[in-house]
């Protein structure tokens, strides 16, 4: 029994859907931030699998450029996040409600 | 064989990691599961020979980014608990079912080979630090010097966003 390409894009898909689960369902800033990393990497893990099965490098460039602007994404929105902690004194997403009509 | 039996432990593992970081009420609990998972992942990518991904997931992503997250969540404090109560209606049932839609759909279309298409290469691939820088600095050359670009304004972002003084907070 081999691991075909198709079963890596299988467990992307559950941890992809388990990240999406934290995001619509956690109210914490940080953790849904946290989710959005987690897809992030399963998207990287069905791009390195399609790499090898079409036997092309270019999916692991993308997984290459992927990880740089999560990077940059992560700089920021930690950045936002702590600079609305300093106003706010809190890191849910529910009470930061300003623009409610 | 081997790559069976480490898809199974490994599998299991990012799962039971990605689990714990939507599940755990302490956000630095969330932040080790997310670790776990992504240590998991960087072992998936030795096995489809993704050899300096790996690497670098393992340096970036778990050492780099996840230490961010954690000076941050220590900087902000754990001490104040999440309210677990939905204050939307039916978010918590319509969230699940388009979760469960979601990823039947994309399991559905994974079965079909026009979302990959045909076969490029001749060679399997092999990930080394040689293929992909060769690679980096010929194909991919433009979009590499605009990531430079990219992170300088990241990081000019992220300061002048710890920079901004706040009148309206008083202290």
């Amino acid at each position: 029994m081999t691991v075909t390409p198709g079963w890596y894009m299988a467990l992307a898909v559950v941890l992809f859907v388990i990240g999406l689960a934290g995001i619509l369902l956690r109210r914490n800033a940080l953790v849904m931030f946290m989710s959005v990393e987690l897809m992030l990497n399963a998207v990287n893990l069905t791009f390195v699998a399609a790499g090898r099965e079409l036997h092309s490098i270019d999916g692991q460039m993308a997984v290459f450029f992927v990880m740089v602007v999560a990077a940059a994404e992560v700089v920021v929105g930690l950045a936002i996040i702590v600079a609305v902690f300093r106003r706010r004194r809190t890191a849910s997403v529910d009470e930061l409600a300003e623009l409610r009509g | 064989m081997v790559e069976l039996t480490l898809f199974i432990i490994f599998g299991l593992t990012a799962v039971y990691g990605a689990v714990t970081m939507v599940w755990a009420r302490n956000p630095v609990y969330s932040a080790l599961g997310l670790m776990l998972s992504m240590f998991s992942v960087a072992v998936f990518y030795v096995s489809n020979s993704a050899h300096f991904v790996a690497v670098v997931q393992v340096i970036i992503y778990a050492g780099a980014v996840m230490t961010l997250f954690l000076f941050v969540i220590m900087l902000i404090g754990v001490d104040k608990a999440e309210d677990r109560v939905e204050k939307i209606p039916l978010q918590r049932p319509l969230a699940l079912g388009v979760l469960a839609l979601f990823g039947a759909g994309v399991l559905w279309a994974g079965r079909y080979v026009w979302v990959t298409g045909p076969v490029q290469g001749v060679d399997p691939v092999n990930g080394t630090i040689e293929a992909i820088g060769s690679q980096l600095f010929r194909q991919w050359v433009l979009p590499f010097e605009i990531t430079a670009l990219l992170l300088i304004i990241a990081a000019v972002g992220a300061v002048a966003l710890a920079l901004f003084k706040d009148e309206e907070a008083g202290e």
